[in-house]
């Protein structure tokens, strides 16, 4: 009684959606497949490839680009969760390159080098989802407007400080519970001021919450740092070179999982933090030099 | 509905997934529903739903609180013990995607920890990549004459299945809906879409369920003959 079907693929829907099987875990950065295991045994819910983690693109310098796919088909074999995997903001061919070989969704990312200045990727083309990231409300719809299925904060990748994480997470989501509610007269204007397209403006001012889900990304260290982003009101977190800059990053991989699902329970979150060995060393946000400052790539 | 669906609490696992989603469907169906993270939040609850996620991430989140979760999810759904007068009958568990994963005997070569209590041997992942992801209009006689926007979202499908599995619904790759007493499982996602008849399917196993619940009740409260 086996029916046959017309399958719909790269709908909008259907990009949304595995961003929403995504909600309540842990996407690690990975740059070989012997890390994506170590993700994937540790409970990541996504693993996102990369060349250099971000704190090695901060220490090396130089331009940061796509990973080889030599390096993107190693991790795809290796694990069962979801691949993703970093291209340069406004370089659609290595996002062409990266849906060719098979990855499940495409990070159009600050922390590699622009190729363009002016313009981001037209993210509607693409069969398979986009994550970017964000600073700000306007930021966001902007990306979303653009075709983006999933948000994260920008945050400062690469320094283990939490506080741009904050910052933005809390910019957002502040800008949000104004927006919810505001009478309809005063939506024109405001989507003028803040940048970005006038119906999801609309959208989000009837809603309460972005169109997307919304992880945090970007400088998130610890379990406690993972779970103050939940706290916050995020729906996932993105950690990057807080784990395998780790001195023991397999327990404390484990350890983040955890603090992300029981993020409001300071008992288990006691528990998992305990002798977790070093955690990245890090650099304060403020130190920042401002060619260093990653989250104002975008536009 | 009938008239005592609104005291119906269906628990939700919330361990990692789109546990959110289905709590808005379950509230749209008129009934409450709460997020479960621990054993002890299973008390209380007339049907568990195991939502959509990853599966591996999910069987590394099993184990805080008093007691492992999955030995208590599994004691409801296969009851060994009575307590007090009444027998306790298995508790409705429907799995969308993920859970279906859970709630299988057998995952296609994989040993991962789940609770194996539907006579199912499941592909994981069986449609490949997110880019083979999909959305289709699927007929399924259970849920009435108009076709369901069903979404295929990494999906697996049931490869194999046992005498007491009803096929709900079966594509070229595989089945996608099935049904095991009180148990349901759905390859695809429901509760991302504005549809709730299958949750509704759902809910009617529930009521099934409490009925034939309260029926044991009374049943062991009927006094013994008294000897003249």
């Amino acid at each position: 009684m086996s029916t046959v079907i017309k399958p719909r693929t790269g709908t909008k829907l259907v990009k949304e959606a595995l961003a929403q099987m995504l909600k309540g875990g842990v996407i690690m950065d990975v740059v070989n497949a012997e890390q994506a295991k170590i993700a994937e045994e540790a409970g990541a819910v996504a693993v996102m490839a990369l060349e250099r983690v971000p704190a090695d693109i901060r220490a090396d310098g130089g331009v940061a680009r796509m990973s080889d796919p030599e390096l993107i088909i190693q991790i795809l074999e290796s694990v069962s969760i979801p691949v993703m995997a970093k291209a340069r903001i406004g370089h659609f061919v290595e996002a062409q390159i990266l849906e060719s070989l098979g990855v499940d969704c495409v990070d159009e990312s600050e922390v590699l080098t622009p190729a363009d200045e002016e313009f981001h990727i037209d993210k509607s083309q693409f069969t398979i989802p986009f994550v970017c990231g964000a600073k700000n409300l306007g930021e966001a719809l902007r990306r979303i407007g653009e075709g983006a299925a999933m948000m994260r904060t920008k945050g400062e990748a690469g320094t283990g400080d939490v506080v741009e994480a904050v910052r933005h997470a809390r910019t957002i989501l502040g800008e949000i519970r104004r927006l919810h509610g505001m009478p309809k007269e005063e939506l024109m204007s405001y989507a003028k001021n803040i940048g970005a397209p006038y119906d999801l403006v609309v959208k989000v001012a009837a809603e309460g919450k972005l169109p997307v889900v919304n992880f945090a990304a970007g400088g998130i260290a610890t379990p406690a740092d993972a779970a103050l982003m939940m706290q916050l009101g995020v729906d996932g977190v993105f950690v990057g070179s807080g784990i395998f800059k780790s001195g023991n990053p397999m327990q404390r991989a484990q350890a983040i999982v955890k603090a992300t699902t029981f993020y409001k329970d300071p008992e288990v979150l006691a528990k998992v933090s305990r002798n977790l060995g070093e955690a990245m060393v890090g650099r304060n946000c403020r130190d920042l030099a401002p060619s260093e400052n990653l989250a104002s790539r975008g536009w | 509905m009938n008239q005592d669906s609104t005291n119906i609490v269906i628990g939700v696992l919330a361990l990692q997934g789109d546990f959110a989603e289905h709590i808005k469907m379950l509230e749209q169906c008129g009934v409450s529903a709460k997020a479960v993270r621990y054993a002890e939040e299973l008390d209380h609850i007339d049907g568990l739903i195991i939502p959509g996620g990853e599966s591996t991430a999910v069987a590394k989140l099993t184990d805080e609180g008093s007691a492992p979760i999955f030995s208590a999810i599994k004691a409801k759904i296969a009851p060994s013990e009575k307590i007090g007068a009444s027998s306790v009958l298995p508790m409705p568990v429907y799995g969308t995607c993920m859970g279906s994963i859970f709630l299988a005997k057998e995952i296609e070569g994989s040993s991962q920890g789940r609770l194996a209590v539907m006579d199912i041997k499941v592909k994981r992942n069986a449609f490949g990549p997110q880019r083979r992801s999909f959305e289709s209009d699927l007929k399924i006689d259970a849920l009435g004459a108009e076709a369901f926007p069903a979404v295929f979202i990494r999906a697996p499908v049931i490869v194999e299945c046992g005498q007491k599995v009803q096929v709900l619904s079966a594509i070229d790759e595989g089945i996608v809906m099935a049904r095991q007493d009180t148990l349901l499982v759905t390859a695809f996602h429901p509760e991302i879409t504005n549809d709730l008849r299958v949750h509704q399917y759902f809910l009617g196993m529930v009521q099934e369920y409490r009925q034939a619940l309260s029926n044991a009740v009374r049943d062991s409260q009927v006094p013994e003959p008294v000897q003249v």
